[in-house]
């Protein structure tokens, strides 16, 4: 669904319209899931965020000033939800991405400086991604620290702005912007090795 | 920047690529980055395959769905927006 209609399905619950209602649902239950299950690791849970998720947009959709917002407004409910989930799970580590990691390996051949990377050119950019690469990058998203993978989701997959982004995860429009390119970079590099036939490490 | 092919240029260029494919970047940095980039093949290659990175995550479309809703999570959902409605109406009266 397009932002424009979820601007518009807002809208419409905002004024109590009946047949608004189970259209939203639809919609951004399957997003709250699919964005959860990636960040709490469960299924089960993810199923809860997404209805605690949605109870609490309900519950507070008046306090939704700007219809606008509303896809970036859900998911940080949806965010602040997958926190209270992974407080009674393991903490995981916060690990750093560096850049120096994510750098592609290059040597001299003669004159010139060639990357060891794949031929990505046989990529077509508009495709439906095939199940192979869409499980390739599955996992690679699935791989990343939490600090990375919340923001890809919600930049690269959700395509919510950088500021949005921001206000989401509590963090500044520069942290997402940095923690947007190592999450990139570690996403090309898994891609490039699946690409060159390199066997996942 | 030299626009002068050395490993130190490609690494500051390196950092700066996100925000580059993303169009966040000062006007003057960005002519920088292009200007490098008309010298530097191999970073040539490198963005390519970042935007494609980024291209490819846009399309991706998670196969897995939630179970059906079932009928008592529907109508608590129901409820509370009915609930924010009723207190909308009276705040308003």
């Amino acid at each position: 669904m397009e932002r424009e209609n979820e601007i518009e399905l807002a809208r419409e619950l905002l004024a109590g319209s009946p047949a608004a209602f189970d259209r939203f649902v639809e919609h951004f239950r399957s997003k709250i899931f699919q964005y959860s299950w990636m960040m709490c690791g469960q299924r089960e849970d993810a199923e809860e965020v997404a209805q605690e998720t949605l109870l609490k947009v309900f519950e507070s959709f008046d306090q939704l000033r700007e219809p606008e917002r509303v896809r970036a407004w859900v998911f940080r409910i949806a965010k602040n939800a997958c926190l209270m989930k992974r407080r009674k799970s393991v903490f995981a580590p916060k690990q750093e991405l560096s850049l120096d990691e994510l750098m592609p390996v290059s040597h001299h051949d003669g004159e010139q400086v060639k990357l060891e990377i794949a031929d990505w050119s046989g990529l077509p950019d508009h495709h439906v991604l095939q199940s192979e690469l869409r499980d390739v990058l599955r996992r690679a998203m699935a791989e990343l620290p939490d600090i990375y993978r919340s923001v890809i989701l919600l930049r690269d997959v959700e395509e919510l702005s950088t500021e949005e982004t921001a206000q989401v995860l509590d963090v500044t429009a520069d942290v997402v912007k940095t923690r947007l390119h190592r999450a990139r970079l570690a996403v090309r590099k898994t891609l490039d090795g699946y690409l060159r036939g390199v066997p996942a490490s | 920047m030299a626009t002068e092919h050395s490993h130190g240029d490609c690494k500051e260029v390196f950092a700066m690529l996100s925000a580059y494919l993303d169009l966040e970047l000062p006007p003057g940095t960005c002519r920088e980055i292009e200007e490098h980039l008309k010298g530097c093949p191999p970073c040539v290659e490198f963005v390519e395959s970042l935007r494609k990175t980024v291209e490819i995550c846009h399309q991706y479309d998670p196969e897995e769905l939630p179970g059906p809703l079932q009928e008592d999570a529907r109508r608590d959902l129901l409820a509370a927006w009915q609930r924010m409605l009723q207190a909308r109406t009276k705040t308003s009266c």
